[in-house]
């Protein structure tokens, strides 16, 4: 007797010819041909809410928060129609010995289907004891819950690559899902960034279960829909990148006619995230729109990379480069390609690993 | 130990039942609660453990101390952008440098938005299921529902019959579906919940209403920082650049449209405030109102750093219009004044918490701030070092420290500044709090309770949002009258600087007083300490016994099922514990890097 996301539909008041339309809006919208409609259609109407146990670790909630500012679909939608999610201490009613218990009732009837949504990571120094839950290491929940899931999603930077507890020193050895010793071996999507875009975020999700099957995913993990190109490509700002127009100073004449934020700093040029194309909040903006530079929330060890005002010195323009082979873009490489014929210079190299002298 | 009596008034025994609660949900970050029932099921003794540790102090030593509001935002994203604020203020007052009037607007709106969006959040999504039964409404009559919301609310539109039939029918299908989410395993046949099915039908409809509309309070701060959860700040001002009429000011940060859009959030914000969330919460209290259990130590001690600067750059409790000032030992009429660089005034102390000290009784002010990690546990634990069954608090028992005023356990947050006000005469807030006692019909000592602090954050949210239109209005003036700078950019480059520098920033969190102390040496950050409202409240004992406020609020407490802690929740969610603030604090200088303890 559960409600499938067709019958909230429904409920809302919407019919079922503007039904099958936002089926094929949404194929649209995911870059699907429109034959796929029914399928997303089907899948709407019959789908029972897969049962999702979210864990956190050593994080600040940045992801729970991002989640639910989420404008389509809305987080009440998520929760109450699409998902069910039946673990997540941040909003449980359950507390102490009752939250414990659905764990080991979810694995007993769910064993093998049900996602593991990871918010935070496990540190391992003092034998795990830097985040304890029940009395125990945190990393021991995670290695049992991860042994009967189906799939496992990594919430923001923290889950995939450590974030800001695992910026040098790491004083708690603070490790991504991933690089967890004796982690069984499911599949494991990163959703990175401090925290993920809300909507990319429920996105992940409604295409999981409208699917049926995990996004196709680079090959460091991350859902090629949302994270093959950098901002810079396809940054609002871009034109005055290629026609030599920078912001100097802040709030000098150039950041006032929103010029380009690359020399105070900007990371967007190395940076791969859906900032400058879905934007944030409904679509309401991102960070250089308001002004300030990209300080590369999304990447790999970004704490760590150079201050977030100094200008990526190593990098002489964007041409065929370095990160875009080892990601395996070919079709950033090929954008890149152009605009380093435009801006007149060669080759780039992806930002110093140095980081600051810490 | 059987029985002792804390200096601060309390006799704690922990000699009856122990129940365990871990983890304590619905709040930020992790949490242990540990009590001792009698056989009147009364709690008379109480441990609450901070379960996490980060150690961000050390990660920033040596950084770009322009960076450091990034770092340390990511202490926590439920109170988003407070922890950039407080540094971006402590390196200014390092580096002497002024902001413009309007980046003070901006940062005071920004602020602002952030008390009312966490307070919203906080009251229907992690405190409300203490108070609310969702089951319970499933026996609601829509027609008296849609009457009491007429009665609570004349002017909130949503409020008919057939709403509230359909959020009925929803929240039916919902349990009915045998897949509660969220709401499994509450404690749903608990006696400890009073409301009549109305009344919970109303505030369950209003806890889905809420998490649909918070999402627009916070697009204000998109607008200025880009986006949120972590919004982006500048030291100096902030980033967003205004451009009213000039060329290309489509494409500015700050336009006519923007700023068109924070003035239509924002008065629908109050709008919220005042015709949904503090109805809600008088109505919720009214039939909670002889349950006042959880004062704690809100009659005795509290603390007030202030915030929200009316003119930029003044930072004295006269220009700030959230108030500032320490009362102490129960005495109302005497508000001490509060100087966070006074190393006599605050302190921090480690006997009971997992770091150590050369001296282990001093107390150490946050400038001259050290922390070792240092876990270990008492001789009567139960259980092992990796099996907590149960804590041994006589001995080490938390990853916070026990930060003191003047020696003195504190509580800090909405509750601590209202009284603050209240005693210092605040007109707004004096009017508030009497029309809410006299909504409720209640005496003023109804307001040091559990219920008190709920009630302080539903005042303080339709205030924050009244002075974010006094700060939008004040924005547009003083562009108007020709001044549309938003960042001070002269020491911005670290050339600038002078060698060695210290500084203190300090803001209200929605959660309570939080300050940042910073040390500048070579253009480097060489310490960087916090202490944070969740540090306060969440103390563990001190060198003297003194209990912190969450102990103190629990004890004496009855509870229905001790198996069950609702009203352990219930009490500690009126604190809105952020324990990812709490537990990150670490580390002086270098040396200490090396000195933690990695087995």
């Amino acid at each position: 007797m559960h409600e499938t996301f067709y019958e909230v539909m429904r409920r809302q008041g919407i019919t079922r010819r503007s039904f099958l339309k936002y089926c094929s809006l949404a194929a649209g919208a995911l870059g699907l041909s429109p034959a796929y409609a029914p399928q997303i259609a089907q899948a709407m109407e019959t789908k029972p809410r897969i049962p999702v146990l979210w864990l956190h670790g050593l994080e600040c909630t940045c992801c729970s928060e991002s989640f639910i500012r989420s404008a389509h679909p809305l987080a009440k939608d998520v929760i109450l129609s699409m998902i069910s999610l039946d673990y997540d201490d941040t909003i449980m009613a359950a507390a102490g010995h009752q939250a414990e218990a659905i764990i080991e009732e979810t694995i007993q009837k769910y064993d093998g289907n049900f996602i593991l949504a990871v918010e935070g990571n496990a540190p391992l120094d003092e034998d795990g004891m830097y985040c304890i839950i029940g009395g125990k290491p945190f990393v021991d929940q995670l290695r049992h819950v991860a042994e009967h899931c189906k799939a496992i999603i990594s919430w923001g930077s923290c889950a995939s690559w450590g974030c800001v507890q695992a910026a040098r020193p790491n004083p708690t050895r603070a490790t991504p899902t991933h690089k967890v010793p004796g982690l069984a071996d499911k599949p494991i999507i990163k959703v990175p960034g401090c925290p993920p875009i809300s909507e990319v975020m429920t996105a992940v999700i409604t295409y999981m279960l409208t699917f049926e099957k995990l996004p196709e995913l680079d090959n460091q993990g991350r859902p090629k829909m949302f994270y093959s190109q950098r901002i810079h490509d396809k940054c609002y700002r871009r034109p005055h990148f290629d026609a030599g127009q920078f912001v100097e100073r802040f709030d000098d004449e150039g950041a006032r006619r929103g010029y380009c934020l690359y020399k105070v700093g900007c990371k967007g040029p190395t940076t791969y995230n859906a900032c400058s194309t879905v934007r944030w909040n409904g679509g309401l903006s991102f960070p250089i729109q308001a002004g300030h530079p990209c300080i590369g929330c999304s990447e790999d060890g970004f704490w760590d990379k150079g201050g977030f005002y100094e200008r990526l010195t190593d990098i002489k323009g964007f041409g065929v480069e370095a990160s875009a082979d080892q990601i395996g873009m070919k079709a950033a490489a090929i954008v890149g390609g152009a605009v380093a014929i435009h801006a007149g210079v060669s080759v780039v190299k992806r930002i110093t690993q140095k980081g600051d002298d810490a | 130990m059987a029985i002792l009596q804390t200096p601060n008034g309390f006799t704690l025994d922990n000699s009856g039942k122990r129940v365990v609660v871990d983890p304590v949900t619905r709040i930020e970050g992790h949490m242990r609660c540990e009590v001792n029932v009698d056989q009147n099921n009364i709690i008379r003794n109480a441990v609450s453990t901070g379960t996490m540790w980060r150690g961000l102090e050390v990660i920033l030593k040596g950084r770009d101390p322009r960076d450091a509001w990034a770092f340390v935002q990511r202490i926590c994203g439920v109170c988003t952008g407070t922890h950039a604020l407080t540094s971006v203020r402590a390196v200014e007052d390092a580096l002497n440098i002024d902001i413009p009037e309007n980046a003070n607007s901006i940062r005071n709106i920004m602020q602002l938005s952030l008390q009312v969006h966490d307070h919203i959040v906080h009251f229907y999504h992690l405190h409300a299921l203490d108070w609310v039964n969702p089951v319970n409404a499933l026996k609601a009559d829509p027609k008296a529902t849609s009457e009491l919301q007429q009665s609570v609310s004349p002017s909130h539109p949503k409020s008919s019959p057939g709403y509230f039939r359909d959020v009925q029918t929803r929240i039916r299908k919902f349990v009915e579906s045998g897949q509660l989410g969220p709401f499994k395993n509450g404690y749903w046949t608990n006696p400890a919940y009073l409301l009549p099915p109305e009344a919970d039908l109303m505030a369950v409809t209003h806890y889905l209403e809420a998490l649909d509309f918070q999402k627009e309070i916070m697009t204000v701060r998109t607008i200025f920082g880009g986006k949120d959860t972590h919004p982006n700040w500048l030291v100096g001002g902030v980033p967003c650049a205004i451009n009213m009429d000039g060329d290309m000011a489509a494409g500015a940060p700050i336009n006519m449209e923007r700023l068109n859009y924070v003035r239509s959030i924002t008065e629908r914000a109050l709008v919220f405030c005042k015709n949904v969330y503090l109805p809600d919460v008088l109505a919720i209290g009214g039939f909670y109102k002889g349950w006042l259990y959880g004062g704690g130590l809100s009659s005795q001690a509290v603390l007030a750093y202030g915030d929200i600067p009316d003119r930029a750059n003044d930072y004295s409790a006269s220009n700030l219009m959230m108030p500032q000032g320490a009362i102490i030992n129960g005495k109302l009429d005497e508000v001490h004044e509060v100087d966070v660089r006074d190393p006599e005034q605050i302190q921090e102390f480690v006997p009971h918490s997992w770091y150590k000290y050369s001296d282990d009784r001093a107390g150490l002010h946050p400038w001259d701030g050290v922390t070792e990690a240092n876990y270990e546990l008492g001789p009567n634990l139960v259980g092992t070092r990796t099996n907590i069954q149960q804590i041994d608090e006589s001995a080490r028992y938390s990853w916070i420290k026990a930060p003191r005023w003047r020696g003195h356990a504190m509580e800090v947050g909405p509750l601590a500044r209202y009284i603050v006000g209240y005693a210092q005469g605040h007109e707004y807030f004096t009017d508030q709090i009497n029309s809410l006692l006299r909504s409720l019909d209640v005496p003023v000592e109804a307001l040091f309770s559990t219920l008190g602090r709920t009630a302080a954050r539903g005042l303080e949210a339709v205030w924050a949002a009244e002075q974010q239109l006094y700060f939008l209005d004040k924005l547009v003036a003083t562009i108007k009258a020709g001044d549309s700078s938003t960042a001070n950019t002269t020491y911005f480059d670290p050339a600038t600087w002078p060698k060695d520098v210290k500084g203190v920033g300090f803001t209200e969190a929605p959660r309570g007083a939080l300050g940042h102390w910073i040390k500048i040496k070579d253009t480097r950050i060489d310490n960087y300490q916090c202490v944070v409202p969740t540090t306060w409240n969440g103390s563990p004992r001190d060198n003297e016994g003194n209990i912190g406020p969450f102990e103190a609020s629990l004890m004496n407490t009855f509870m229905e099922v001790p198996e069950e802690p609702v009203e352990i929740l219930r009490t500690l969610h009126s604190f809105d514990p952020c324990l990812a603030c709490s537990t990150h604090v670490m580390s002086e200088d270098g040396e200490e890097l090396a000195d933690v303890k990695v087995r």
